[in-house]
């Protein structure tokens, strides 16, 4: 249960300002990518492109078979900012995602609640967003994102508010439902080790207007120092702003 | 003596206190805030006396006229009249708001067009033009134009008279409504929109379920306030011969000149009763809608009310333990 992401020749422009310069990326179905680059550099845009928010000022997204054209629920997001149903509790927030599926009522709540249990979230379950704390919102959305079962899973630094070990936790979690589901993921981050732990590939963006500077695949196993530092320095010799 | 060294100062030195005597915090005295105090209460309860016991109210006429029969049918009219324009006015303000955000540049133009025009005819005329509009088409008839009628009314019957004047102002309280409407639209954050369309759910549903229950909050005062608006224009019906709440009174104080004031005094309580009413329940309505906007909701006023008595209550305990 995934598609193939293809960007082809992407640029994205907010007004007469260019934002993105022409991007190719293709992203095999159920493979793990992480996008790294820093703050400003057009990540939370690329994913926007995908996503469907953004329309693009040239070229084209494709999903699976078919271009995107607008948001879907073939590809989950979790955003850099949440954006939680204030409405709705926690639990009430990962049921709404699963109301396409057309599942029974007492189906949704058992798979939301499973779903916040395995966010570590058993006991907010009945909060309202403005009643949680920055990661405990961060984790209903991932919750949320999990829940409706996406074929593309694009995440917007979903780790950046939690702890340490919350977030190692997080991503173990998300390792094992990649892994599980198989799902293609696109995952924005701006830590490289990070992005070294989690992805089978790592693209750096960066530049104004944001172009890919460097597409390195992240062999298994231990950690390796010297791809580290090679991103690092793509990273580095990147004029700050 | 420096900033440091009145803080130093102030910090307790020698033997620690016996235990309980760090509670006894003395309330901070503020004469002026209690002189402010007493000067308007005094005033407030002169007027008060004043209005009781000065007999051009004829308090003793107003008691008489306050439950008769003809006025609460005048006051029956007024909440019907209210009540319909109120709930037209919301809806077709809804839908012009729909209109003024949709891609449509159609449905743009007619609803901008719309609530300019409207919002630029006082009411009054938009009465006026509608009765005599009544009056050259005895039977009103709505349908396809040109094509058969799905309703009529017959213009002889009272009816009519209350159509017209629900009609009036509903089609303006629409323009207004569309402007707070659209405004509480507009308050809801993009991303929410965002990420109710990455959720795969039906465009309607995205509306209905996330967008417009979270326009609410803002919604709400500015639609009661436009609400206790609505229900005073209501005396205004009484120029297109409906016999509300003010026409009531006005013909009943032609009937009876020496009771003018006191039947001027019944319908301004009457209005007042209604007022409180829709503050009332705009406060609980707020309240419901705040539900997962706050960290906690603000309490209840009764509830507020039964804290600040338990609150003297403690005090006055813990004056006379002194
Ligand atoms: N709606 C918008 N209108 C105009 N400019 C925008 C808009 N959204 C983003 N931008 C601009 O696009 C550029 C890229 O923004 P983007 O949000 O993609 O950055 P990012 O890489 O996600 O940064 P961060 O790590 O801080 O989230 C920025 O320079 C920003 O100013
Ligand atoms: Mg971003």
């Amino acid at each position: 249960m995934s598609k193939r992401v293809l960007l082809e020749g992407v640029s994205v422009a907010y007004g007469r300002t260019r934002v993105l310069d022409p991007v190719e990326l293709d992203l095999p179905a159920g493979s793990f990518t992480a996008l790294l680059g820093p703050s400003g550099c057009g990540k939370s845009t690329v994913l926007g492109a995908v996503a469907g928010f953004v329309s693009p000022a040239g070229g084209r997204v494709t999903a699976g078979a078919g271009p995107v054209t607008g948001p879907g629920p073939d590809r989950g997001v979790v955003f850099q900012h949440y954006a939680l149903f204030p409405w709705r509790t926690a639990r009430g927030n990962v049921e709404f995602a699963l109301k396409r599926l057309g599942l029974p009522r007492a189906e949704r709540r058992r798979r939301a609640l499973a779903a916040l249990a395995e966010v570590g979230l058993a006991e907010g379950a009945e909060k309202y967003p403005a009643q949680l704390s920055g990661g405990m919102q961060q984790r209903v959305a991932l919750a949320r994102a999990l829940a409706a079962e996406p074929e593309v899973l694009l995440l917007d630094e979903p780790f950046g508010a939690l702890d340490t070990l919350t977030r190692s936790r997080m991503q173990t979690l998300l390792r094992e439902l990649w892994q599980r589901r198989g799902t293609t993921v696109l995952f924005v981050t701006h830590d490289i080790d990070e992005a070294l732990a989690l992805a089978q590939r790592v693209v750096v963006l960066g530049g104004t207007p944001g172009r890919v500077l460097a597409d390195h695949p992240v062999p298994d196993g231990p950690p390796d120092p010297d791809l580290r530092s090679l991103i690092a320095r793509h990273l580095h010799a990147l004029p700050t702003g | 003596m420096s900033l440091s060294e009145s803080i130093v100062r102030a910090a307790p030195a020698g033997p620690p206190e016996p235990p309980g005597a760090a509670e006894r915090v003395l309330p901070l005295r503020r004469p002026a805030r209690w002189i402010a105090g007493a000067v308007v209460l005094v005033l407030v309860a002169q007027a008060g006396h004043g209005l009781l016991t000065n007999p051009f109210y004829q308090w003793d006429r107003f008691a008489y006229w306050f439950l008769r029969p003809v006025v609460l049918e005048g006051m029956w009219i007024t909440l019907q009249v209210a009540a319909y324009s109120a709930l037209l006015g919301l809806a077709g303000g809804v839908l012009l708001a729909l209109g003024r955000l949709s891609g449509n540049p159609v449905l743009r133009s007619v609803s901008w067009t719309y609530v300019w025009l409207l919002r630029s005819v006082p009411l009054i005329v938009v009465l006026l033009f509608l009765n005599n509009l009544s009056a050259l088409y005895p039977t009103l008839s709505i349908g396809v134009p040109f094509g058969p009628a799905f309703f009529s009314f017959d213009e002889s019957r009272l009816a009519t008279d209350t159509i017209v004047a629900v009609v009036g102002l509903s089609v303006v309280e629409a323009a207004y409504a569309a402007e707070v409407v659209r405004a509480g639209l507009l308050s809801v954050d993009q991303g929410q929109h965002e990420a109710a369309a990455a959720l795969g759910l039906p465009r309607r549903y995205q509306f209905t379920r996330i967008v417009f229950p979270q326009a609410l909050r803002a919604i709400v005062p500015a639609y009661v306030n436009l609400l206790i608006g609505l229900v005073k224009a209501t005396s205004l019906v009484f120029y297109v011969s409906l016999l509300d709440l003010f026409g009531t009174v006005q013909g009943l104080g032609s009937t009876y000149p020496g009771d003018v004031v006191p039947l001027l005094l019944v319908a301004t309580v009457w209005y007042v009763i209604l007022t409180s009413v829709l503050s009332a329940v705009q406060y609980h309505v707020e309240r419901y809608c705040a539900r997962g906007a706050l960290r906690s909701l603000p309490p209840t006023p009764l509830r507020r009310a039964r804290a600040g008595l338990e609150e003297l209550r403690g005090r006055y305990r813990k004056e006379a333990a002194r």
